[in-house]
């Protein structure tokens, strides 16, 4: 009989963690020294993780595959308009606009996680088109016109700029940090559990659609963020856009380009998105066939991604959500 | 009142030709392609090419191009869907998301970005119309959708009911691998299947050029209502989609006499309120066959016990 | 003549080797029995030979010809059919028509439809029937008829009177030896009941944890040396050589 110690802190583990706050540091001070652009650009890549992170979360982890999740980018914009609108602050009312996204994910969801696969994919992507068609019922967003969040022109530049930079970057520490906490928990492991055989799951005791519900609610919670964020940035709010289903497009090609059901490959498949924008993006229509060509060759050729390919030739992980078994007497000196 | 309702059961046509392939691919590949309405917008560019470049008359092209989006459908999954279908559920999506971006961006660098229609070509076709007593106007060019939807779906019960070919997709659909061994090469049933869908696809849409104006983006919109017509009349069974479509071309109608952005969501609220009553009834639920593809997409439903070796588990 | 002469056969699941280097031969009307607790690798052997499984290393040769690389289709075509496991009707279709994908897709031979029926008479009477409504050992019968309809020249029938009535079973071997009388075809199956493979079979091979660990005539081997190789019992020596 071999004792095991269980590990779940392995030694890259705490050393990403440490570099990942040193990371955090330097970006918060960021804006005191970088020129506009480059502050510009990195919300941008926030929004990016931001929405591969979720992705992955809800269809790596939980296995619930949604091709709708523009739905809480649009919405949760469009609260914060409203709240904008009704004389909230407007950095308070983007925050107050995710949440609010949130919550309208509670009822949404208590009837899409009844549905299976791909009729849970497809209901999910209705669901986004029905919310974008009743939003623009309201006159504030005059149709197809769309609107802009005018309260934001008020502010300087400079300041608004920083500020939208400095709520992206909160936001991605907070859901990445949440994200990281809620897979090493009880739910992320019951949500595997889940992912893997449903009824297996059920008849050991797990409540599988409070699970469902929790990672369902947290992923339209952050598309939200992102949703809000890319409106203080942007300015405009049109519904085609900011309701279009290209965000879930993005979504899918960051996550399984960098790496399905990894922590860090998400994050590697939106800077790499985000860097193939940044050099193609002025190409226009030629850029988004490249990246069909190239999504089309990953899942041919790569279908783990970037980061699982990179795991099974070096076998390390910086951040480990999973437990590691260790033969008690094979330890290496800590 | 009554005119919207004649005319959505006709727009109900269209939708089954467009949903017909679609449910194929579910049913016997087991695969959802994302790309099925940019496809049927690329059918309807190159209808429109071989009519206005090359000088076709608008339904000759129709008959040219159909062989064509056939041979394309052929290709597409013996270089794409085949291998990527192994991948399980999320591969499908990311390549023919892919597939879809391609040739969205494609047609847009190659056709530009007008919006186009071949109802220019078909002469008066786009509008007469006849009159029927108690003031009702049946359009000319719907009843003929609505007759080839019809003939269309005949000819592919016929096939399935009774040729070789027709009985081999059907056993691949309910078991490949039963197929195989049976001595069908599963895999050319799939791309035979492939073949039949896409050129449903073209074929829908040349007639959406027909009756309205296309735009190289235009294809995820078609492929939500086929989704909404497939899924509404029932995964698998061909008539289905046809009374899928009516369900939704009538709620699509309706909800235009209400206002413009009616239109589409009526037809949305239609196919979400079908899936809520359907999970309470909970029917369908012992549906086998073609149902189970989109239910389970991982394993294949098998007639009595799962196909899974048990046998060498420890 | 050898028909089927299979080589140092490994397949496996994932890392768990299921068969573990079998040689085989059968020839032409001889019946092979293959005999072995759940879990021993008769039915990944079979469908490693029908080719629905991978084989890790090894050779199948048909009538002298190698037949390993080909999909299952080509096989059958070749002339080997697998009567599966759980029989594996095609249950929204009817049994003529199960029988009839067989025929139009299978080898050219002997084997017609009516001659299907004629060897199987108990199919006649349910020709209209779609096969989801039929009873286990009719199912069989099916399995069997459509297998047949492929004119195998190895015909393998994995479990077959698993979830059987007596009854059930009782009619189907004695189909079965009509099968066999005929004399043209190499059969190999897999039985439960020992009694009953000892009987049908003109040789028989036990398979013990993926490998064949014991090989024989019936009746010269004896119930009690296959019964000890069933269990791994005794034997050792040639269990794990």
């Amino acid at each position: 009989m071999i004792a095991y110690e269980i590990e779940r802190w392995t030694r890259s583990g705490k050393a990403t963690l440490v570099a990942a706050a040193a990371v955090l540091l330097v970006l918060a001070m960021l804006p005191a020294l970088a020129n506009g652009l480059l502050i510009d650009k990195l919300t941008t890549l926030f929004i990016y993780i931001l929405l591969a992170v979720m992705w992955n979360l809800l269809a790596g982890y939980a296995g619930l595959v949604s091709v709708g999740q523009q739905a809480f980018f649009g919405v949760g914009g469009y609260l914060a308009l409203r709240l904008v609108d009704a004389g909230m602050t407007p950095y308070l009312a983007l925050v107050v606009g995710a949440v609010g996204a949130g919550i309208v994910a509670i009822p949404i969801s208590s009837f899409a996680l009844r549905l299976k696969g791909g009729e849970f994919a497809i209901a999910m992507w209705v669901i986004a088109e029905a919310l974008r068609i009743v939003v623009m019922f309201d006159p504030l967003v005059q149709g197809e016109t769309g609107t802009s969040l005018l309260a934001l022109n008020a502010l300087d530049p400079d300041l608004r700029r920083n500020l939208t930079y400095w709520l992206g970057l909160g936001s991605l520490a907070l859901i990445l940090s949440v994200t990281y906490w809620l897979l090493r928990s009880r739910i992320g492991a019951a949500a595997q559990a889940i992912r893997d055989d449903e009824e297996a799951a059920a008849s050991i005791g797990i409540d599988v659609m409070r699970i469902k519900q929790i990672i369902f609610v947290l992923a339209a919670f952050g598309c939200a963020l992102a949703g809000t964020i890319w409106l203080a940035s942007a300015i405009t709010f049109l519904p085609r856009t900011n309701f279009g289903v290209q965000w879930t497009v993005f979504m899918l090609f960051m996550v399984l380009v960098g790496g399905l059901r990894t922590f860090e490959g998400p994050i590697i498949g939106a800077v790499i998105f985000f860097l193939l924008q940044t050099a193609f993006g002025g190409l226009g229509v030629w850029y988004l066939t490249g990246l069909g060509v190239i999504a089309v060759c990953f899942a041919l050729y790569l279908p783990e991604g970037l980061w699982g390919l990179w795991r099974q030739r070096i076998g390390i992980d910086l951040l480990s959500v999973g437990v590691l078994f260790r033969p008690s007497g094979d330890r290496p000196t800590p | 009142m009554l005119d919207a309702l004649i005319q959505g059961i006709l727009l109900g046509g269209y939708y089954a030709i467009l949903a017909a392939g679609l449910s194929l691919m579910f049913g016997v590949v087991r695969f959802i392609n994302l790309a099925h309405g940019d496809l049927a917008i690329l059918g309807a560019y190159l209808v429109l090419f071989a009519v206005e470049v090359l000088g076709l008359s608008p339904w000759v092209a129709v008959a040219a191009v159909l062989p064509v989006m056939a041979l394309l459908g052929w290709v597409l999954q013996a270089t794409l869907f085949a291998r990527t279908i192994k991948g399980g559920f999320l591969l499908p999506l990311l390549t023919t998301f892919g597939l879809g971006a391609v040739l969205q961006n494609g047609m847009f660098g190659l056709f530009g970005s007008d919006a186009k229609s071949l109802g220019n070509h078909i002469g008066n076709l786009s509008w007469a119309s006849w009159q029927l007593p108690f003031g009702i106007t049946l359009g000319q060019l719907p009843v003929i959708t609505f007759a080839v939807a019809v003939a269309v779906l005949g000819s592919l019960q016929l096939v399935l009911s009774f040729s070789k070919l027709g009985r081999a997709i059907r056993a691949t659909a309910s078991d490949p691998e039963a197929a195989e061994l049976s001595g069908i090469d599963a895999r050319a049933v799939h791309r035979a299947a492939a073949a039949i869908a896409t050129a449903l696809a073209g074929l829908a849409g040349a007639f959406l050029a027909m009756r309205a104006l296309i735009s190289p983006y235009a294809g995820p919109t078609q492929l939500i209502f086929a989704f909404e017509a497939v899924v509404i009349g029932g995964i698998g069974s061909l008539w289905g989609t046809l009374i899928g479509g009516i369900v939704l071309g009538v709620a699509q109608s309706f909800g235009a006499t209400i206002s413009a952005q009616g239109f589409q969501l009526a037809g949305h609220l239609v196919f979400l309120g079908v899936l809520a009553a359907r999970l309470y009834l909970a029917h369908g639920r012992n549906h086998g066959g073609w149902r189970a593809a989109l239910r389970l997409p991982r394993r294949a439903p098998s007639a009595q016990i799962p196909s899974t070796v048990t046998e060498g588990q420890p | 003549m050898t028909m089927l002469a299979v080589n140092n056969l490994v397949a496996g699941h994932g890392l768990l080797t299921a068969v573990r280097d079998v040689s085989l031969r059968v020839h032409t009307g001889e019946v092979l029995g293959v005999i072995g607790a759940n879990g021993a690798g008769k039915t990944t052997l079979f469908r490693t030979l029908a080719g629905v499984h991978p084989a890790t290393s090894g050779t199948i040769l048909l009538d002298g010809e190698d037949v390993s690389a080909l999909s299952p289709s080509r096989r059958v075509a070749s002339g080997i059919a697998m009567v599966p496991e759980g029989r594996r009707l095609f249950v929204d279709m009817t049994v003529r028509e199960n029988l009839q994908i067989a025929g139009e897709n299978g080898r050219a031979g002997p084997w017609t439809l009516e001659s299907v029926l004629d060897a199987l008479p108990s199919l006649l009477p349910l020709l209209k029937v779609l096969t989801g409504g039929l009873s286990g050992g009719q199912r069989q019968a099916v399995a069997i008829g459509r297998a047949l309809m492929s004119n195998p020249r190895v015909l393998l029938l994995d479990e077959v009177s698993l979830g059987l009535s007596p009854v059930a079973i009782e009619g189907l071997y004695e189909q079965l030896a009509g099968l066999k009388a005929r004399g043209d075809t190499a059969m190999v199956v897999v039985e439960q009941d020992l009694d009953r493979a000892m009987q049908f079979s003109d040789r028989v091979v036990c398979m013990l944890e993926g490998h064949i660990a014991l090989e024989g005539l019936p009746q010269v081997l004896g119930k009690q040396a296959i019964t000890d190789a069933y269990f791994g019992l005794a034997q050792g020596d040639i269990a794990y050589a």
